[in-house]
């Protein structure tokens, strides 16, 4: 398997699967970002060995009796792995303790269901009790519609648990990855003490798709991009994915 | 305006208005008129208690519904408006300000998006989708509210936030997040009542709150049900279909517990007579306020993370989770 060619989507050069696998998706020609499923992210981000997940076994329900849901979490679950679309856990970045959860883009677009907001409550919740930095990356086309108002709520679950968070002195860094738009940025993506953002990573409420179809206006290329939103004065950072570990590393030993 | 499904009704008036033109006082047509009278309550009834749940996400839109405008000028003795962000401008989709409510004399900060009441103000609100600016204007009025000691009131009547260039350059999510987090820990009552269209974050970021009524003819919904129906079936014209799926509507927001109460709209919508809605809504009001002006700050906060931690049915372990609604 080690010796499979692939070639970047972006450039066109060649890639040895092998060497993708060990830049973390990022292609060792042109430096683009491929998504990064949520486990790999986890290994880039905390200290070998140190993850322990945590609110292990709990699945979706399917509130709304939504036709063709069901299915799609299965099949969701057979792709990925994982039983939704979010990991969460502690770990030690640096050697400090974090509370950790990593959304995963595969799990139906890592779409915020009622796991997904009851992962990430729980995750805040524990890294308010135990006085832990937390760390969330994001990737996320928004709010699961199949879940209906249930998904709506999970903005505002997500959104009391984090209004108590930032009552203490602990940090909340968001990790901004490509994608992440609608439910997720419009709560716990953006509600954070310091955004970081992966290079060229798209980051919006509407996609640029909508808002081409509802003005009809022609976007820049550089819309939504994690470059834009920095100009835009929306994002404290742009960490390319091999230095976020030492990013994090850095940033923790300023503010715990 | 005629809704589709208003048109027998419309029909039967017309025909009646004709008869009563033909008509003398005494003229033999008034059995006539009587008969199509009978049929026309019929009508009514038959169409007014069977909506489905796209035809009332046609109720909540329809251009005559009553809308903040009302509110604010049946509702209150006093408004002082209040506007601007601080930072880039003044968004009219939402307004908002110090208000005296004429039952029970409360104090309050009003809020509500404004849909405009004719073409050239209906443009300029931008049909109720508010930019950042305007979810940064409602912020400071929470956070005014809060200072102040005063309840806050939300009127929500929104597709949903705008979806656009500027919003997205001026940091439209980055706008609703702050909106839900302040009200997450305001420190006095929120009171919310959609009175027509909730639609998505736009609408949440306005209505994370103690009290949460429905009109009967409004909903709630975390996406349009045209934009869900060319999500699933590739076809924005199946929407009535999708609106089923995403029990949307106040009846089953109540049934679901994400609701306190649904609020009654007189038979044939709130447009046929806004001042019966408009009412509800006040009385509602007054009564909540009333009901919760004794709380503490800490036990209406505590109380409001309880209730919104809760939503959302998951299995854990394999049984169903305590918070499962």
């Amino acid at each position: 398997m080690d010796s499979v060619f692939t070639k970047c989507e972006r450039c066109g050069e060649p890639i040895y699967e092998k060497d993708l696998r060990t830049r973390f998706n990022v292609c060792p020609h042109c430096e683009f970002h491929y998504p990064l499923p949520a486990p790999e992210r986890i290994r880039l981000l905390t200290d070998l060995g140190s993850f322990e997940e945590r609110d292990v076994e709990m699945t979706a329900e399917d509130p709304l009796r939504f036709d063709g849901y069901a299915e799609r979490l299965e099949g969701a679950r057979r792709k990925t792995g994982l039983d939704d679309a979010v990991v969460s856990g502690e770990g030690r970045v640096g050697g400090r303790r974090v509370a950790l959860a990593v959304m995963e883009f595969r799990f139906i677009g890592g779409s915020m269901g009622s796991v997904v907001g009851e992962r990430v409550a729980r995750t805040i919740e524990f890294a308010r009790a135990e006085q832990l930095p937390l760390l969330i990356a994001s990737a996320s086309g928004g709010a699961r519609m199949f879940e209906g108002v249930y998904s709506l709520m999970q903005l505002a679950k997500t959104s009391v648990a984090l209004s108590r968070y930032v009552e203490g002195s602990c940090p909340y860094v968001s990790i901004l990855t490509d994608p992440t738009f609608g439910g997720v940025t419009a709560s716990f993506a953006t509600a954070a003490d310091v955004i970081i953002a992966e290079p060229g990573a798209r980051i919006g409420f509407a996609g640029a798709r909508v808002i081409e179809q509802t003005t009809r206006e022609r976007l820049p290329e550089s819309f939504q991009t994690a470059e834009f939103q920095r100009d835009h004065g929306m994002v404290d950072r742009i960490v390319h994915r091999l230095a976020l570990k030492g990013d994090l590393e850095r940033l923790l030993g300023f503010t715990s | 305006m005629i809704l589709e499904f208003e048109r027998p009704i419309r029909d039967l008036e017309e025909r009646i208005a004709d008869l009563h033109r033909l008509a003398g006082p005494r003229s033999g047509l008034q059995a006539e008129i009587s008969r199509l009278e009978e049929a026309l309550d019929a009508a009514r009834r038959r169409i007014y208690l069977n909506l489905s749940p796209y035809q009332r996400v046609q109720v909540a839109r329809h251009p005559d519904r009553p809308n903040f405008r009302s509110y604010r000028d049946d509702l209150t003795d006093d408004f002082y408006e209040l506007s601007g962000d601080r930072f880039y401008g003044d968004d009219p989709a939402v307004r908002g300000g110090f208000a005296r409510l004429k039952r029970g004399g409360h104090d309050v900060v009003l809020i509500g998006h404004d849909k405009g009441a004719d073409v050239k103000s209906r443009v300029r609100g931008n049909f109720g989708m508010a930019h950042p600016e305007g979810y940064r204007k409602v912020k400071r009025l929470y956070d005014l509210a809060g200072r102040f000691g005063l309840p806050i009131v939300t009127l929500i009547d929104t597709p949903g936030a705008f979806a656009g260039r500027g919003g997205e350059e001026r940091g439209q999510a980055w706008a609703i997040s702050a909106d839900l987090m302040a009200l997450a820990r305001a420190p006095v009552p929120v009171i919310s009542v959609i009175i027509g269209e909730g639609g998505s974050g736009g609408a949440l970021a306005m209505c994370v709150a103690d009290y949460v009524g429905m009109l009967d003819n409004s909903y709630l919904s975390v996406i349009a049900p045209e934009a869900c129906a060319s999500i699933i079936f590739r076809d924005s014209g199946r929407a009535a279909e999708a609106a089923e799926a995403l029990k949307l509507t106040a009846r089953d927001m109540k049934q679901h517990g994400i609701i306190d109460e649904v609020l009654p709209e007189p038979l044939g919508g709130a447009h046929k007579e806004p001042a019966a809605a408009v009412g509800a809504v006040g009385e509602a009001l007054s009564r909540v306020i009333s009901g919760l002006s004794e709380a503490d700050s800490n036990s209406l906060v505590e109380a409001r993370y309880e209730r919104y931690r809760r939503i959302g049915p998951y299995v854990a372990n394999g049984d169903d989770s305590g918070y499962s609604l």
